[in-house]
């Protein structure tokens, strides 16, 4: 049992390891930019999968936690703290090897937030805000959890928008690079694109790893039971709530721990990755994955995320993943990369009443 | 059955390695530009200019014998499609220069991207960030906002108006100005009395007017690109404002003159000459080159030429001749070669560059207009 | 604050709030036939806006109003035909994931169509800088003509759900569709007969919003979330709740910003919906029972 969940982990590792091989041997590691990025939105797609696919639950928002890490990250190691060392609560986290100094552009010296702190600080407010949300949240149903998570990410979007700390419209730049071990950093030095690659993609396959027990412990076949019938789970004594809650604060952990590490890849953070249009695209990759099919998601992720980031899909971009939601929930609600595919269409073709999905 | 059709995707990105060769006797130039998205405005003129302008040089036979090849990418305003983008253009197309990004944002993520990577970047972004400090190979095309603030300021002293309301949208346009404003204005012995954001979707901005007006200041400023700068005049007009309107360069567009109708008489703000073009005086340096950039534009795409489509074109402008000039098209030489480059006129002035001035504009690269009987004119003519 | 200001105020906040519940009405009518919150609503709004200011080149003004009426009509007819209709018993998360797709699809065709630009209708009545003085109160002659077409329709939209044969078996779908095909209602008409319905009341009030918001491609998407909010803050389906919800969230917009920034004017109300939606998920007007009673 165990072996056959793992085999794909093991094969998927194999493969990551083959592209990158293939890369350097053809000359065209430059590709390793944009599989490095499409990673980090794989790593938001795998825990909205678990969301959506296995719980059930629709989230419009997670763009929202994206942003909260990225953007809370980039904050604490870009704003100088200068002007506040002598401040009691500053100097103690000098002393206590939180804060560090940078030279910025203008030659002068900076005194910012360590790259780990920033990073332990941001994942953790998402996490905190997706535990206190998620109670109300995903008490609600149908259109209402849809709208209330819709509402979430128009808020974080409208913040980041309006914070003149947070560079507003222009975003913040300048970013530095996360240095996790001495010969391991996040940079989006072309010299460190290998390692970045590993690393990148080394965090889906925990997130993966971590989602595939979730998914074959008690916690998943109570998960699918609320996604059949959460009321019939619940009188059979499975708290649902608490379940739903445990995913949601979960995948609110991935999308920022995405949202941290390509900030630093990227050297900085914009609107643009809290925006409703990000959180869609991240539904409509799963729904091409076929909903509860983590392998689905992560491939589709990764594939959509590739082509759109090397720009293949023009000015298009946006217009292409619309029709991808259409077609994909028209046709083949169950995903794209689904055993059933073939009798799916089928079905649909000779009219006869589909499951609802 | 999986594991295949999961191998199968894998070995298609395999596939997708397969880049055609480039031809060798081609100049190669990218542009990183927000034809969609929430910065369009900007950069669809950009980028139909930049088509126009590589027609036109490559049927004249292109530069020193060789054509330009142009590759376009449509960033939707988002930095991290910008990034990505810059990097394709700098490693794999190994394009000589890359104009644009359009926003600000996106520039100042790729500016080290472009530094480090050798690559003259010509930025049609306004802010002063970009060039200040200078990065040896970043350079930009739009004025200065601060000329802008400082000339609509020097205005107001002779209006005798000391008491302002500034209005500005939360864009990175809005916002750049809003910074200038707060910090120019004391400087000018100017008083804010009143300072409001808001969203550049905003569909009525009568709360916000109806704020400014109860400040009791003497005139309005608004600093935004976006539609709601018609909504703004019209609301101020609408519920009795009657002091003076002042906007900024954003207001260049003479769709906003036409939606704000009879309100927009008598908006002053501060402008490249294009749109006046056709009333300046015929020994105005600037106006061969901007008549025909508009009459060529305006033929060729059917709709008014803008002074965003014209950051582009100056970007063009000076790549092309610091091309000719360098002979070479060795990034080092072109780069060399644009900070040597005096008194070249574009569409937004004319522009001298120095190695500590990578804008190359003066505070006369603006002029004055205000809105007369729907059209734009210039103030005190 | 003094007393003119306040009702500069409330007069902004009517004018946001009018706005606002046009679009919500679109949302309630088909919800109240099919069930079915239909997040392309706001598109309609913005094609109906932009056809009228291209038909208006070569139309006098009230003849590309109803141009532009029947043609996005026709589209709302035809989205529903080729895109809903044909779909047996699906979910609410599907249907909900198709509506977005088909909002992103229209808003990227306008785009292509119409490119970036700004348009506008003229004004109905006067000019951009026409008002009308009440006291120390400026109102725009628009805002009227806005706030009378909206009263005009909740109106006329009550008494066909009220008292015409074909509201009635509208709402009958609403209920229960397999009761009332039992009876003999033609139930998948009355779905597209609602999208049209909407499509229709949508394009109206793109037209008569026009000349205050201006309308471009991207326009639908944020009266859409706004719309969605205020449909829920007045219970979902309810019109009449629609509008007095609108007005609430119009005017408490208007003065938030005499306290925060108006750049988070948006976070002041969609704060509200979440609060709303935490204690009161069937609404302010909406009666919790009917609510528990829907099947979401």
């Amino acid at each position: 049992m165990r072996s056959r969940i793992y085999l794909p982990l093991l094969i998927f590792i194999a493969a990551l390891i083959g592209v990158q091989q293939i890369t350097s041997y053809t000359g065209t590691a430059y590709y390793l930019t944009q599989l490095t990025m499409a990673a980090y939105y794989c790593l938001v797609i795998v825990g909205l999968c678990l969301m959506i696919g296995y719980a059930g639950q629709i989230s419009l928002g997670h763009a929202g936690f994206f942003a909260i890490g990225g953007y809370l990250s980039a904050f604490l190691t870009t704003y100088d703290l200068t002007p506040m060392k002598d401040d009691r609560i500053i100097s103690f986290l000098a002393k206590a090897g939180f804060l560090w100094t940078r030279e910025d552009l203008y030659g002068g010296q900076m005194l910012i937030f360590q790259p780990w702190a920033a990073c332990i600080a941001a994942v953790l407010s998402a996490v905190l805000i997706a535990y206190v949300i998620g109670g109300p949240v995903l008490k609600l149903k149908g259109h209402y959890l849809a709208m209330a998570t819709l509402g979430f990410g128009t808020i974080v979007y409208r913040i980041v928008l309006g914070m003149t700390a947070l560079g507003g419209a222009d975003g913040l730049s300048d970013v530095p690079p996360f240095k996790i071990l001495p010969f391991l950093e996040v940079s989006g030095e072309m010299s460190d694109r290998v390692q970045n690659y590993y690393i990148a993609w080394g965090l889906v396959v925990v997130a993966v790893f971590l989602s595939l027990n979730l998914i074959h412990s008690r916690i998943g076949r109570a998960l699918r039971s609320i996604h059949g019938a959460e009321d019939a789970a619940n009188a059979m004594g499975i708290d649902t709530a608490r379940y739903k809650l445990y995913t949601f604060v979960l995948s609110a952990a991935f999308a920022s721990v995405a949202g941290v590490f390509l900030t630093h890849y990227n050297g900085g953070i914009g609107p643009s990755e809290a925006s409703i249009m990000k959180s869609v695209r991240y539904v409509a990759i799963v729904a091409v994955g076929g909903m509860a099919n983590l392998w689905g998601a992560v491939v589709m992720g990764t594939l959509l995320n590739f082509l759109s980031l090397r720009g293949y899909f023009g000015t298009y971009d946006d217009a292409v993943f619309g029709a991808i939601l259409i077609v994909i929930m028209l046709f083949v609600p169950r995903g794209l990369l689904h055993m059933d595919i073939v009798r799916d269409l089928k079905a649909l073709l000779s009219g006869r009443d589909e499951e609802a999905v | 059955m999986r594991i295949v059709r999961f191998l199968a995707v894998m070995l298609l990105f395999a596939a997708v390695t397969v880049t055609p060769a480039a031809a060798k006797d081609t100049i190669k130039v990218g542009a990183l530009l927000a034809v969609t998205g929430p910065a369009s405005f900007l950069g669809a003129p950009e980028a139909k200019t930049l088509e126009m302008m590589t027609d036109e040089i490559n049927k004249r036979g292109g530069i020193m014998g060789k054509k330009i090849e142009l590759i376009i990418k449509d960033t939707g305003a988002s930095p991290e499609k910008a990034l990505s983008f810059a990097k394709q253009l700098i490693e794999e197309d190994k394009v000589l220069a890359i104009i644009g990004p359009s926003t600000t944002g996106e520039t100042m993520k790729i500016k080290n991207l472009a530094e480090e990577g050798n690559t003259i970047l010509l930025s049609c972004a306004a802010a002063e960030v970009i060039v200040n400090p200078v990065a040896k190979y970043v350079f930009k095309t739009p004025q200065n906002d601060s000329f802008a603030v400082i000339k609509i300021f020097d205005e107001m002293k002779k209006m005798k108006i000391s008491k302002i309301a500034v209005l500005s949208s939360n864009t990175g346009f809005g916002q750049a100005g809003k910074v200038q404003i707060e910090k120019l204005a004391p400087e000018h012995h100017i008083q804010i009395v009143s300072n409001e954001v808001y969203d550049k979707s905003a569909t009525d901005l009568t709360a916000e007017v109806t704020k400014a007006k109860a400040s009791g200041a003497q005139a309005l400023l608004n600093w935004s690109i976006e539609p709601a700068q018609s909504i703004v005049i019209k609301n101020a007009r609408q519920i009795g404002f009657k002091g003076r309107i002042f906007q900024s360069h954003g207001f260049g567009n003479i769709k906003y003159v036409a939606a704000a109708g009879p309100a927009a008489e008598g908006v002053i703000f501060p402008a490249g000459r294009l749109l006046v073009a056709d009333v300046l005086p015929a020994n105005n340096p600037q106006k061969s080159v901007l008549m025909s950039y508009k009459r060529d534009y305006e033929r060729k795409f059917k709709e008014d030429a803008s002074t965003f489509g014209g950051h582009a074109y100056d970007a063009m402008t000076i790549l092309t001749r610091a091309i000719e000039k360098a002979h070479s098209t060795d990034s080092a030489a072109v780069r060399n070669a644009i900070e040597t480059l005096k008194g070249v006129v574009g569409t937004g002035g004319i522009f001298n560059f120095s190695p500590q001035d990578h804008n190359g504009l003066s505070m006369d690269s603006f002029v004055m207009l205000t809105v007369r009987k729907g059209k734009f004119a210039i103030l005190g003519n | 604050m003094n007393i003119d200001l306040f009702f500069q105020y409330i007069v902004a906040g009517v004018t946001y709030g009018a706005i606002y519940a046009v679009v919500a009405i679109g949302f309630n009518i088909i919800y109240n036939a099919t069930g079915i919150i239909n997040f392309a609503q706001g598109e309609f709004v913005m094609l109906g806006g932009m056809t009228a200011v291209t038909l208006h080149h070569f139309l006098p003004l009230y003849a590309a109003i109803i141009a532009a009426v029947v043609i996005t009509t026709a589209v709302g007819g035809l989205i529903e035909i080729l895109f809903i209709r044909w779909l047996r018993r699906p979910s609410v998360l599907r249907v909900i994931i198709i509506t977005i797709g088909l909002s992103i699809i229209i808003r990227e065709a306008a785009m292509h169509i119409w490119g970036e630009g700004v348009r506008a209708l003229p004004y109905f009545t006067g000019t951009s800088v026409t008002s009308v003085r009440l006291g120390g109160v400026f109102i725009s002659p628009q805002v009227l003509w806005v706030a009378g077409i909206t009263a005009l329709m909740v109106a006329a939209l009550n008494i066909f759900f009220g008292h015409t044969l074909t509201g009635r078996q509208m709402r009958a779908c609403s209920a229960n569709q397999q009761a009332a095909r039992l009876c003999g209602v033609n139930a998948g008409n009355m779905v597209t007969l609602s999208f049209m319905l909407s499509a229709a009341i949508g394009a109206l009030g793109g037209c008569i919003v026009s000349p205050i918001t201006y309308v471009q491609y991207d326009s639908g998407t944020p009266l859409a979330i706004k719309g969605f909010t205020v449909a829920i803050l007045g219970g979902l389906g309810n019109s009449f709740a629609a509008v007095a919800a609108g007005l609430v969230l119009g005017i408490l917009e208007s003065f938030s910003i005499w306290v925060l920034p108006a750049a988070y004017k948006d976070v002041v109300s969609i704060s509200v919906l979440l609060i709303i939606l935490f204690l009161r998920p069937s609404g302010i007007f909406g009666s919790a029972e009917t609510a528990r009673l829907k099947e979401f």
